[in-house]
């Protein structure tokens, strides 16, 4: 079995955001950089069903983006992926989703993926597009937001998590592309001698050029904060301080401090 | 200019947030046509064209057959947009039929903007504005973002057929799981969420809330790591809770964690960042860190 998981690095949520020169995107000086909290839900899916097939199936790991995402596809190797792949894209930023997925189903469509794992979303940009897309380039079935994960016989059965904590269980046969949500499982944290391991582990890049044919759909036309909508008060300083402020404004506002 | 929007049911009804449809086409000043897979009683109560494909035939989770059922209404009707709610049924069959139509899709959009959609990114914390190039435009809304309208009326129905079948096997549906307390009912709740830092710090939430008289909620990734039972989460997936005082602890505000507390009468949010989303609901924003606030908070009010 080869298995496919793609993955993103996305900047730390709590990072105070600028746009950059073009004003359409955020400026990446002074951002830290991270996988996508839903990529490592992905990666630990495709782990546990190696795990559960007992170490046969493949773990290829991918991910589009400048040199700076080779640090979120180490983290993929150590927590247990076998290679990885980088499509070197210095521009990933100028791409749309669609052109993104593009790209990945162009990488996997010789490669005879029969598990395809996602995450259902990035972190900063958000679009819930990419899984989606690349199993249509793909021609392979798809289920989204999936919370919970089973494999047997060339089927997948998952549950899809729906409004109000209702689940709705889908079943497929493989080959299967499934978009993962919070919660899918509890990622593994890499240990010392699998970091160690996973620097032997092969990085093989390829320059996007090689793998994209299509054009943009979308133009960022604006980056910015959103407009403060009233809001409330800010209390900052002292605790001590806070805690006094706080407590006058409960006994001001609320009925709830006797 | 004319949209076309996919309405959505679920166990034979139309979900009620499928009129916050209607609500984004009036601010386009947009004709409207839509399609709904579902049966004659979840027919919305609106006076133009509903393309309606029976659910019993198709499913109610069929992408494969849903997809090209929306791309029937569109032949017929040749919209400019394709619009769907931005949840759990429209994120996954929007991009399918965005990609049967080689068309562009803006997601969770939030607002019309000056050439284009504004539509939020890096959680919630920045907004952007994206122009789609070419045509039709498949959107999808952000829950809240456009008051709901209710036409009125009854419908012109046109059915829908497709041939073939899908790939996908439906089984069924499973009830939410509610365990713990009730906090739809609770006056107070100080939630826990991710800024608490680990579990072993989750007393110290406890003890505010034991002081205030409240119950304890949590944001979802406090209950995804086990931290607390699921019956505590608040949230779209979680309870939806209404308390006379909310106490965010280390929660950022994403809006599914928003979905489920913003009508409560007063909001106090911990964060050490204050540019955190949750300090757009929020009536008081304490920016400190939640174990040095919280405890001082708590012996405060101990007195
Ligand atoms: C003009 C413009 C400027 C932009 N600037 C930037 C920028 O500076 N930095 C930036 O990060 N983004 C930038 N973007 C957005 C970026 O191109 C998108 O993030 C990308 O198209 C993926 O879409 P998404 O993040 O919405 O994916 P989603 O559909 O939300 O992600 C779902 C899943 O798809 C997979 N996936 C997504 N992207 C990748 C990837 N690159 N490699 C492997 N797997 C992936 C992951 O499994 C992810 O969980 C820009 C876009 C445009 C149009
Ligand atoms: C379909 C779907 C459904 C979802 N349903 C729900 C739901 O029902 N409920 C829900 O809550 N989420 C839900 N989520 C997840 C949601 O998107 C967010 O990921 C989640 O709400 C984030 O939780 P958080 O705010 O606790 O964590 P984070 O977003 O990680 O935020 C932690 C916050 O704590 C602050 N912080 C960190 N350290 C400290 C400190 N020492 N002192 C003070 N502040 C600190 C940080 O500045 C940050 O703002 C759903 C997501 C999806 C896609």
């Amino acid at each position: 079995m080869k298995i496919l998981v793609c993955v993103k690095q996305v900047p730390d949520m709590e990072s105070r955001f600028r746009p950059d020169a073009a004003g359409v995107w955020y400026a990446e000086t002074d951002l830290a950089f991270r996988v996508n909290e839903y990529d490592e839900y992905a990666i630990e899916q495709a782990v546990l069903l190696k795990e559960q097939l007992g170490g046969e199936p493949e773990i290829t790991l991918l991910s589009v983006g400048p040199d700076r995402v080779v640090e979120a596809i180490k983290k993929g190797l150590a927590m247990g992926a076998d290679r990885a792949v980088h499509v070197r894209d210095p521009a990933a930023h100028l791409k749309d989703p669609f052109q993104i997925a593009s790209i990945i189903a162009a990488y996997a469509k010789g490669e005879g993926f029969d598990v395809i794992f996602t995450g259902m979303q990035s972190l900063d940009r958000g679009s819930t597009q990419v899984g989606v897309a690349v199993a249509e380039a793909l021609g392979y079935p798809c289920a989204t937001t999936v919370v919970a994960f089973e494999y047997a016989d060339g089927t997948v059965t998952v549950k899809r998590e729906l409004e109000g904590g209702v689940k709705g269980t889908v079943r497929l046969k493989t080959p299967a592309l499934v978009t993962c949500q919070l919660g899918l499982n509890q990622p593994r944290y890499p240990t010392l001698p699998n970091i160690m391991k996973a620097k032997k582990k092969e990085v093989a890049v390829i320059p996007v050029e090689q793998l994209l044919q299509e054009e943009a759909r979308l133009v960022l036309a604006q980056f910015s904060a959103p407009a403060k909508k009233g809001g409330g008060v800010v209390l900052e300083g002292e605790v001590a301080d806070q805690v006094d402020r706080l407590i006058g404004i409960l006994k001001d506002k609320t009925a709830v401090l006797r | 200019m004319k949209v076309l929007l996919v309405g959505e049911s679920r166990d034979g009804k139309l979900l009620e947030y499928s009129y916050e449809l209607f609500g984004f086409a009036s601010q386009l000043g947009a004709e409207t046509a839509m399609v709904l897979i579902g049966n004659d009683a979840a027919l919305p109560s609106y006076g133009g064209t509903v393309y309606l494909a029976d659910a019993g035939k198709y499913g109610e989770y069929n992408p494969d057959l849903h997809k090209r059922l929306v791309q029937a209404a569109v032949e017929r009707e040749k919209p400019d947009y394709v619009v769907f709610m931005h949840t759990s049924y429209g994120w996954d069959l929007a991009p399918r039929v965005a990609a049967l139509l080689k068309a562009p899709q803006v997601s969770e959009v939030v607002a019309l903007a000056e050439g284009g959609f504004e539509r939020p990114c890096c959680s919630q914390k920045m907004r952007q504005v994206v122009r789609p190039v070419g045509g039709p435009v498949v959107l999808t809304l952000q829950g809240g973002a456009f008051p709901a309208l209710v036409p009125g009326g009854a419908p012109l129905k046109q059915t829908l057929e497709v041939a073939g079948e899908g790939r996908t096997e439906f089984l069924g549906y499973e009830a939410a799981v509610r365990k713990g307390v009730d906090l739809t009912r609770a006056e107070i709740i100080v939630s826990a969420g991710r800024g608490v830092g680990k579990k072993e710090n989750l007393p110290v939430i406890a003890e505010l809330a034991k002081v205030l008289g409240g119950e304890v909620g949590a944001s979802r990734p406090v209950v995804d790591s086990g931290w607390m039972e699921a019956g505590a989460q608040v949230g779209v997936t979680g309870q939806t809770v209404s308390p006379k005082l909310y106490v965010a602890c280390g929660i950022s505000g994403a809006i599914q964690h928003l979905a489920g507390m913003k009508k409560s009468g007063f909001i106090v949010a911990i964060n050490k960042d204050k540019d955190a989303p949750i300090g757009e609901v929020a009536d008081v924003l304490v920016v400190a860190d939640v174990m040095q606030f919280v405890p001082a908070l708590t012996a405060k009010l101990a007195k």
